[in-house]
């Protein structure tokens, strides 16, 4: 009996495998193919290198004071030495461990998140955390001494605006969201006139406007700090768009929801609360959190109405008479936090979307 | 006796006179704060500042102006520099979306790369940020004007701005001007001629083709009808600075720049999502029945593309518009930095200029967004 032996496979030829085929594909597959790539290797060449050789290569890093920056690079002394200003802006020194002590306890509150079963508790952590941390920020109390918000300032006031901002125009947000599909008309016809009043003026008129008319609307002799000013034109404003996006959240509910829980018997209130929302915010989740990066980049505008912020401190250090004209190190160094923070939100944003993709579909 | 207030319908109503009556009585209780601290504080109210002289100047001013005339002036140069801005940012920023849109989706790996690259390192910079760093830094780097970059020694840069050759106003540029504006209006019914055509016999007319060719013709045949002097009237050095020719000032390159460069991310994200949302099938089935690759594109990938592209695509617009007050941060003298900046803090009357800001703006966006979406409605697909 013949015995067949399969002969070994002969290996595809080398013209459709391996990195040559591979940038014959990606890279070079037609006339206009490669005029693209070498554009973009031309591009990349352009940019790339020169940063490097600025950031790195020629850069100083050494030293204490403007004199040890020599050369062509970048003056990383600058930011080293302004790294304070920076992070906490006038926050006294001896104070500082306060604004860490409540970085930690946000980590603290986070992980909790994961073994906490029930979201009452969530949210109850939540306030308390924020009552916690502005007692050990503000001060004033127990013993802590008071730290007046005109200290304040650097990457510490704008996550202080980012998160109270976000918080506060959460809920504000989402009572706009159903006011808007209120059937009463009263109802409705305030919350479309606040939303789409707010939502086509600039932040910058609606902060000008808490920061010049707000003072004129309170009676005699009751003041609000400007910090708090910009934070409620914050709210104001970030409110209408989150009111938005819980809306189109609110819309992608098929209406078998409402019917089944007017059938079970439940009120407005439950109805609202346990069927409606939990499901309205699952869907607006990926919206949400693309408003709650704007808000967070939006909180550079109170640098016009005079708060120091990360981006005032550039203008604010820079103009340091020991250190005049390092405002590109400043720049660049704030453009790398902001993107850092944004990039790890649309990140997380990302999955979440499509962690939530599969339901309801 | 309490029975009425379990019906739905009364409840409704109590809720909703509950509310119009805090509604009123915050309007009322502000209402009379205000009233009462503006007598108190000797703020003058109404109107009439806008006669008053505004003692400021405005470099960058699209109509003459001097410091001697009114607020009512100031607001409008303010006006017209927010509208030309935005509408400069919109034109630059649709483009440079497009392109990198469309490239995002290149076969090509090192551009689908960059692309992407540009998009996630953009759209993650506050624009305010993007706005201060080009004027404080990449403008202020350029050279002073005795060291311009010069292009061709038409075009330079420096640190005052920009400054191109302007088209002499004579009657060539004229006669160019209306030569073109003609072929546009005749492009537009030859397309809806072409169109008609198209949908009876099933005859295709080369209008793109045509429409090219005309634009290429048009001109010339009106450069010699015009006399054939087109002139230019070219930046030159005198002195310490250049006069002659069409200068933008930094602010506005640097407000344009950020405004585009931002913006075109969020377009390019439209653009993408719009050209992956149309399924694969359609593309098989215009293969199938034998469409080139350009007419699929342009009879049906495109025109659905376009449909899921333009309602965020005109949300960008009004953001666009929104974000042209940041121009305030570097004193491009636009409507909130020349009227809700310096008129405000000349003449102090917040309420009425504030309102008025923000009035502009609900109007602008709300006639944009009505042209917009009478366009969005135009290009929905009819079913019938």
């Amino acid at each position: 009996m013949a015995v067949y032996k399969q002969i070994e496979p002969r290996k595809a030829p080398s013209s459709s495998i391996g990195i040559l085929h591979w940038m014959r594909e990606n890279l070079f597959s037609s006339p206009l193919n490669v005029a693209l790539t070498v554009l973009g290797i031309a591009l990349v060449l352009w940019v790339i290198p020169p940063f490097i050789k600025w950031s790195i290569i020629d850069a100083n890093f050494k030293g204490t004071t403007s004199a040890s920056c020599t050369g062509d690079g970048a003056c990383w002394v600058f930011i080293k030495m302004k790294m304070d200003m920076f992070m906490y802006g006038f926050y006294p020194a001896a104070e500082r461990w306060r604004v860490n002590l409540t970085y930690g306890l946000f980590i603290l509150v986070v992980l909790s998140f994961k073994y906490l079963k029930h979201s009452m508790t969530k949210i109850l952590i939540t306030g308390l955390y924020f009552i916690v941390g502005y007692i050990l920020i503000r001060g004033g109390i127990f013993g802590l001494e008071g730290v007046f918000y005109n200290k304040w300032g650097g990457l510490m006031l704008t996550i202080v605006i980012s998160a109270v901002g976000i918080v506060f125009s959460f809920p504000v947000g989402v009572l706009f969201a159903f006011g808007r599909k209120s059937d009463l008309p009263i109802i409705k016809s305030i919350s479309v006139t606040y939303i789409e009043l707010i939502r086509s003026v600039p932040l910058i008129t609606v902060l000008f406007m808490s920061a010049v008319i707000l003072p004129l609307f309170l009676p005699d002799g009751v003041t609000f700090d400007k910090l708090l000013r910009a934070i409620v034109g914050l709210i104001i404003f970030e409110s209408a768009y989150i009111a938005e996006a819980i809306r189109g959240g609110i819309q992608a509910i098929p209406n078998g929801q409402y019917e089944a829980a007017d059938a079970v018997g439940l009120s407005y209130w439950q109805k609202t609360l346990l069927i409606i929302l939990p499901q309205a915010l699952k869907v607006a989740i990926p919206n949400l959190v693309g408003i709650f990066i704007s808000l967070f980049q939006n909180t550079t505008l109170v640098m016009i109405i005079g708060l120091f912020d990360l981006l005032a401190m550039v203008q604010l250090t820079a103009s340091d008479s020991h250190w005049l004209g390092y405002e590109t190190e400043g720049y660049v160094f704030v453009t790398i936090i902001f993107w850092v923070f944004c990039y790890v939100m649309s990140v997380y944003s990302n999955k979440l979307e499509r962690r939530f993709n599969t339901d309801l579909k | 006796m309490l029975a009425f207030l379990r019906d739905r319908k009364v409840r409704g109503y109590i809720f909703q006179l509950i509310s119009i009556t805090l509604v009123v009585a915050f309007m009322w209780y502000i209402g009379t704060n205000t009233s009462h601290n503006i007598a108190q504080r000797g703020i003058r109210t109404g109107f009439g500042f806008f006669n008053g002289t505004a003692g400021f100047g405005i470099d960058d001013s699209p109509i003459p102006y001097t410091p001697s005339n009114t607020y009512a002036r100031v607001f409008f140069v303010g006006l017209l520099n927010t509208l030309i801005v935005t509408f400069v940012s919109i034109v630059l920023a649709t483009l440079l979306g497009l392109i990198i849109g469309v490239l995002r989706l290149s076969k090509n790996w090192l551009v689908r790369k960059i692309s992407s690259a540009y998009i996630e390192i953009f759209r993650n910079i506050p624009v305010l940020l993007q706005i201060l760093f080009w004027y404080n830094v990449v403008l202020r780097l350029l050279p002073s004007p005795k060291n311009s970059v010069d292009f061709f020694g038409k075009i330079f840069l420096n640190n005052r701005g920009f400054y191109v050759p302007q088209p002499a106003l004579d009657s060539t540029t004229i006669t160019m001007t209306v030569a073109v504006f003609i072929v546009l209006v005749f492009v537009f019914f030859l397309n809806r001629w072409a169109n008609k055509r198209h949908e009876l016999t099933g005859e295709e007319f080369p209008v793109l083709l045509t429409a090219l060719g005309l634009l290429v013709i048009a001109p010339i045949i009106g450069y010699f009808v015009g006399g054939a002097n087109f002139d230019f009237s070219n930046p030159k050095l005198v002195g310490f600075g250049f006069i002659g020719g069409k200068h933008f000032y930094p602010e506005f390159v640097a407000l344009t720049l950020a405004l585009t460069i931002y913006t075109a991310t969020f377009i390019a994200e439209a653009v993408r999502s719009g050209i992956e949302a149309v399924s694969k099938g359609q593309k098989e089935a215009s293969a199938s029945i034998g469409l080139s690759n350009y007419q699929a594109l342009k009879l049906v990938i495109l025109p659905q593309a376009i449909r899921i592209a333009i309602p965020p695509t005109i949300n960008q617009y009004l953001n666009i518009l929104k974000n042209s007050s940041l121009a305030t941060a570097i004193g491009y003298p636009e409507l909130v930095t020349v009227f809700a900046g310096t008129t405000l803090n000349q003449v102090g009357q917040a309420i009425e200029i504030i309102a008025i800001t923000m009035l502009v703006y609900l109007v602008i966006s709300l006639v944009v967004s009505a042209f917009f979406n009478w366009i969005n409605f135009k290009m929905k697909i009819k079913e019938r």
